[in-house]
Formats: structure tokens, C-alpha cells, sequence
């Protein structure tokens, strides 16, 4: 049995933030009517997370529910724990009509965190990403420049992005240039770090 | 830059965001209708200097497809509204109407 390996096995960077690729998530894909009770009992039974709202996240220890558009979900658990999850929403599914697919070895996530995690994630996305519009809790699908990326705020400092795992190693080069040395703007960091 | 609101997931999303889909509320002419008709469908556009409908997917979004009616001089945007309908709905007419007074559809009371 080989090793499952993530696209970039952890690769990292320390400038105005700090951008971790953070390694195999199990990412399981639900899509159908979200108002259905089958589908919401399969989503938050089989992660022990309460359902999200419209472009929320939920979450619980390893585990979230990633509302990603009016009839999908993103389940987040733990990579080895992927096949177990899916077993137990198929079952929780029953009859419903509804799909649930394990995506995990088709993405990527990243971690972008510090004081200046708003402002590096900023220069790449046209989302509104101001403190009044986007904290911790929402989901907002977006592009980072070229390529289509999901992110959202474990808290203030902290980002979460999941992307293709075909275009990881642009995902990386695009935050490692944003949060290169030198590059602060300062636009939502009051006092950004500066490296010395 | 062109800021649509997206209709299902309510996202403000500028036009990076979005793919366009041109002309909305088309009428398909397919197998069994003429020559004519078929070809317009395929290639006959409006192309207004005013309001306009048009199609557009929130491709980096939420993915879905809906319409959005605009002024193509201006960039004003009247009303972002889902896809299911093969016209504009009345509100979104009243809404064109109170900044364009006079305006009908297709020219219609
Ligand atoms: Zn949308």
C-alpha cells in the first residue's frame, strides 16, 4: 500500500504572513436540496457539525460543513477517516436524491495566517475580504488570480483556502509572492509585520 | 468594473468573478423549424446602446447561471433574477421602468 502524499507535503513560507500548505484533508462533495431532511441529517450526522447557513462555514474540532452554493456541501474530516464518513452519509442518504463523493485527493488547502493574512490574501482575490464584510464563520468562493479557490477565517488572523490540488504549486507560488518581503500594504493591518 | 449580485447565493460579485453567457431570454429554434429561424437563433443578436438582458454564471462562485438586466451606456445595473424564466419578471420591468420611463419589453405595454 503506497503513502498518500498532499501535492506540496507541507511545503511553507514565512514573510508578512505565514503560508503552510497543511496536508491531506478528507474533502467529501454533497450535493442535493439542502432543506431536505435526509441530506441535512447525512451532512451534520456523519460530521457532528451543525448545518451552515448560506455562504457559512461550520465547524467542530477537525470537522466542517462548508456551505459552497445552494445545493453543495463541503464535508471536512480527517483524511483516513474519509471512507468511514461517506459510508455513514450513503447510509444517512438512504433514497434521497442526492450525491456524495469523496474529493479529497482532487484538492489542495492552505493556510495563511498573521496580522497581514487579510491584506497578502487581498492582493490575489476580488472578494471583499474588509472585517465587516467577511469574518470568521463565512465561506466565500472566489478566484486567487487564474485559478477558482474557496477560503475562509478559522479567526481573524487565520485563512483556510482549499483549491485544485492540479494547480497547488501556482496556489503557493501566488501567496508566497503576496506575502513576500517588502510587499505589506497595510490596508487592513494597522501595524504590519515587517520583516527584518 | 461590472458588480453583479449574484441571485442564489447573494454574493456581490464583480465581473472576474463571473463568465458571460450574451443575450438572455432567447427563443431555441432547433430541429423542424426553418432555415431562417434556426440561423437567427445560432447568430442574431441585439446589441442595444440602453437596457439589455443578458446571461451570466457565477463561475467562480456558487456556479449557477442567471440573468441580469443593465444599461450598456451607463453600467447601471436594474436587477440581477434566476434563470428560470423565459422572460423578465414584472418587478424587474417596474424596476427598469422607474429610471427609463416609457421603456417596454420587446417593445410591448
Ligand atoms: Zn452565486
Amino acid at each position: 500500500m503506497s503513502e498518500p502524499v498532499s501535492a506540496l507535503n507541507h511545503a511553507g513560507f514565512d514573510g508578512l504572513a505565514k503560508v503552510t500548505e497543511c496536508g491531506l484533508h478528507g474533502m467529501i462533495t454533497l450535493r442535493g436540496d439542502l432543506a431536505a431532511r435526509a441530506v441535512k441529517a447525512a451532512a451534520t450526522g456523519a460530521s457532528g457539525v451543525k448545518m451552515p447557513g448560506p455562504n457559512e462555514v461550520q465547524s467542530k474540532g477537525d470537522n466542517a460543513l462548508c456551505w459552497m452554493s445552494p445545493d453543495e456541501l463541503l464535508v471536512i474530516c480527517d483524511y483516513k477517516d474519509v471512507r468511514q464518513v461517506l459510508d455513514k452519509m450513503h447510509k444517512s442518504l438512504g433514497a434521497a436524491h442526492a450525491l456524495a463523493v469523496d474529493m479529497s485527493d482532487a484538492r489542495t488547502m492552505f493556510c495563511v495566517t498573521g496580522s497581514s493574512a487579510r491584506d497578502v490574501m487581498a492582493k490575489l482575490t476580488p472578494a471583499d475580504l474588509s472585517p465587516a464584510t467577511f469574518g470568521p464563520g463565512q465561506i466565500r468562493r472566489s478566484r486567487l488570480a487564474q485559478i477558482p479557490a474557496a477560503f475562509w477565517l478559522e479567526d481573524d488572523q487565520s485563512f483556510r483556502i482549499i483549491c485544485f490540488r492540479s494547480v497547488a504549486q501556482y496556489a503557493f507560488d501566488l501567496l508566497c509572492t503576496a506575502a513576500g518581503a517588502g510587499s505589506d500594504v497595510g490596508y487592513f493591518s494597522a501595524a504590519p509585520i515587517r520583516p527584518t | 468594473m461590472l458588480i453583479l449580485t449574484c441571485p442564489y447565493c447573494g454574493i456581490e460579485a464583480d465581473e472576474t468573478e463571473l463568465a458571460s453567457g450574451g443575450e438572455a431570454h432567447l427563443t431555441r429554434h432547433g430541429p423542424g423549424t426553418s432555415e431562417d429561424d434556426f440561423s437567427n437563433y445560432l447568430f442574431t443578436r441585439q446589441n442595444p446602446l440602453g437596457v439589455h438582458f443578458e446571461r451570466w454564471r457565477h463561475a467562480h462562485g456558487c456556479g449557477k447561471w442567471f440573468h441580469a438586466a443593465r444599461d450598456t451606456g451607463t453600467l447601471e445595473v436594474f436587477a440581477t433574477y434566476p434563470a428560470q424564466t423565459a422572460e423578465p419578471p414584472k418587478t424587474v420591468c417596474d424596476a427598469i421602468r422607474k429610471r427609463r420611463p416609457g421603456w417596454t419589453w420587446q417593445g410591448t405595454a
